[in-house]
């Protein structure tokens, strides 16, 4: 019996109170609002490091968000999520100085290519208990970084693709054009946060959340425990590899450290800074992470000893992430105005 | 229908379940009960998918579910609840039980998965109502007491509109009074639900008083079947189980 009351000993993990009911109109409304917003930023400040900023977000905010997926929403803890968003800078790359397509298509193909990867891995990796699922992802990040590497004739070795990323006109958008580029970034942003939340609100969403608490439980109550991890490493695995074209457009080349395990070493650090009980959690510890990373990076040569100051902060001081705290003050603040 | 035939499962030299052959007509409730480590737990185990048998068939209506998988098993119509209440505990009451609807609704196609249909609110009411538990519906399962626990581990098997239900030991480790609340509720939702309910229990009071069918394990073989009156007085469970000194353990 031991075996089947295995999930009974774990702390919960608090989650923010979600409604069954369909939010839809709801997260429709705020990602336009959102979307206007970013849209308008350029107009209001001129500044080209603004929108930089912004694109850089949009790249890492979608990665960051798709691998809370796992870890947050599932439990599954991926040390190689980053091999998505290099595979999708790279397959992005390669296609649009190989083969000359649109950008649509290389968009759509990458994504394709994706999957197809995601699938293979994901088979092997989610029958994996916790230890050993991060490290064999871990595994494959690196299989990946050093075929990137080796492959010189394809991939430019540890040069990385040079001489830019060919970016034609389509549909009236020209992605060279630097204004283009940032509203489709912030496009591609809003679109995907709108879709992660729609996958972790739905039922979808539950069955995740049931398999994170007590996945044996979930197989009694006529779940397929690895069927669900690997629909939602595959999903997880396509919105990391989108913010990865997105900084394939944005620097216009790939190089080897977008694949690299820092990579997902920073997906994970970003979710500690922002926490993994809200669905925003991610995108907040991103901004956090970027805004140092440039603050400190230009005060000190030494900013890896500040950022493992700050993440030791909140790892032993705060004991969460930024926007669990923040969720929990103002909870604790409405309780107290009530009683 | 649900018949057991020569089902068996060995742990390295022990028998835990030896060549057990039973039935359960549509409909019944029945006790099972036998001293600690008579196999009781191995047996819903292995019905439910949770073991594979060695050898030995289980037939829901005809059907064989032996060695299958337990997502498959449940969706067959097997369901059960635990020993200890296995929950989810981050979620609330309701969450659960939409979640468990849902889960079981995948059969409708995947438009139903990403858009809940309104049957499900209705299905995880309705299971909330019989259990008794629509007033904590936002609690987190974390933060409901024991028997509440043991309640929505019961709710999720139920919510799924099972043909079998397997409990495994409802009243574990309650006091005497919630004991006889817990029993009565397996009673009424045996009533109300017209489902096969199988039990494992130790308190023979119990036994006795609300279950028309018994079974009797002994180190995992099958030592007698029949109602309360006939096994009360039948001369081997007296002699291994209820006249030993194991009698005051197996009570408590």
């Amino acid at each position: 019996m031991t075996e089947l009351q295995a999930g009974q000993g774990a702390q919960p993990l608090k989650v923010p109170r979600i409604d069954a009911r369909p939010q839809r109109y709801r997260d429709v409304l705020i990602a336009l609002v959102a979307f206007v917003l970013l849209a308008l930023l350029p107009f209001i400040f001129g500044s080209k490091q603004l929108l930089d900023f912004v694109i850089r977000c949009a790249a890492y905010g979608l990665f960051a968000t798709s691998l809370n997926l796992l870890v947050g929403y599932t439990g599954l803890i991926s040390f190689g999520h980053g091999m998505f968003f290099g595979l999708g800078a790279y397959g992005f790359g390669l296609m649009m100085q190989k083969t000359g397509v649109a950008i649509p298509v290389a968009f759509v193909a990458t994504l394709a290519m994706t999957f197809v990867v995601a699938i293979v891995i994901g088979a092997i990796c989610v029958r994996l208990k916790e230890i050993y699922f991060a490290f064999v992802t871990l595994a494959f990040q690196m299989l990946i970084h050093s075929t990137i590497l080796s492959w010189q004739s394809l991939t430019g070795g540890d040069q990385g693709l040079r001489g830019g990323i060919p970016r034609p006109p389509f549909l009236g958008i020209d992605l060279s054009n630097h204004l283009h580029l940032y509203i489709t970034s912030c496009a591609l942003l809003v679109i995907g946060l709108f879709l992660m939340r729609q996958i972790a609100q739905s039922p979808f969403g539950y069955t995740l959340r049931m398999i994170r608490d007590n996945a044996t439980r979930a197989s009694f109550i006529g779940i397929d425990v690895w069927r669900a991890k690997l629909v939602i490493f595959v999903l997880a695995a396509l919105f990391a590899a989108t913010g990865g074209m997105i900084m394939a457009l944005f620097v216009s080349g790939a190089y080897p450290e977008f694949a690299y395990w820092t990579i997902s070493g920073e997906g994970i650090f970003i979710n500690m800074l922002g926490g993994v009980t809200t669905f925003l959690g991610p995108m907040v510890g991103t901004v956090l992470l970027l805004i140092l990373n440039d603050t400190v990076t230009r005060l000190t040569e030494y900013h890896g000893i500040v950022l493992g100051v700050v993440i030791l902060f909140f790892a032993i001081g705060l004991r969460k992430g930024l926007m669990d705290f923040v969720v929990e003050w103002f909870a604790q603040r409405r309780g107290e105005g009530r009683g | 229908m649900l018949e057991i035939r020569g089902l068996s499962k060995s742990f390295g030299g022990v028998k835990a379940t030896d060549n057990v052959s039973l039935d359960f007509a549509d409909g019944s409730l029945t006790a099972v009960i036998g001293p600690n480590g008579a196999g009781k737990s191995t047996f819903f185990n292995l019905i439910t998918g949770a073991l594979r048998p060695d050898a030995g068939q289980i037939l829901l209506n005809g059907v064989d579910m032996a060695g299958r998988a337990p997502p498959e098993i449940v969706r067959h119509g097997i369901g059960r609840a635990f020993q200890v209440a296995s929950i989810f505990p981050s979620l609330t009451v309701e969450e659960t039980m939409l979640a468990a609807v849902c889960a079981d609704q995948r059969r409708a196609g995947v438009m139903h998965r990403c858009f809940p249909l309104a049957e499900t609110r209705d299905r995880a009411e309705h299971a909330m109502e019989l259990l008794g538990l629509a007033g904590k519906r936002n609690r987190t399962a974390a933060t409901l007491s024991h028997g509440d626990q043991k309640l929505l581990d019961i709710a999720l098997a139920l919510v799924l509109e099972p043909k079998v239900l397997l409990l495994d030991e409802p009243t574990a480790g309650m006091g005497t009074e919630e004991r006889w609340r817990m029993i009565d509720k397996v009673r009424e939702l045996w009533e109300k639900q017209k489902i096969t309910v199988v039990f494992i229990e130790h308190d023979m009071d119990i036994v006795f008083k609300i279950a028309p069918q018994i079974v009797v394990l002994c180190y995992g073989r099958i030592l007698a079947t029949g109602t309360p009156d006939a096994i009360r007085t039948n001369e081997a469970v007296i002699e291994a189980y209820l006249g030993s000194d194991d009698h005051a353990g197996a009570v408590a």
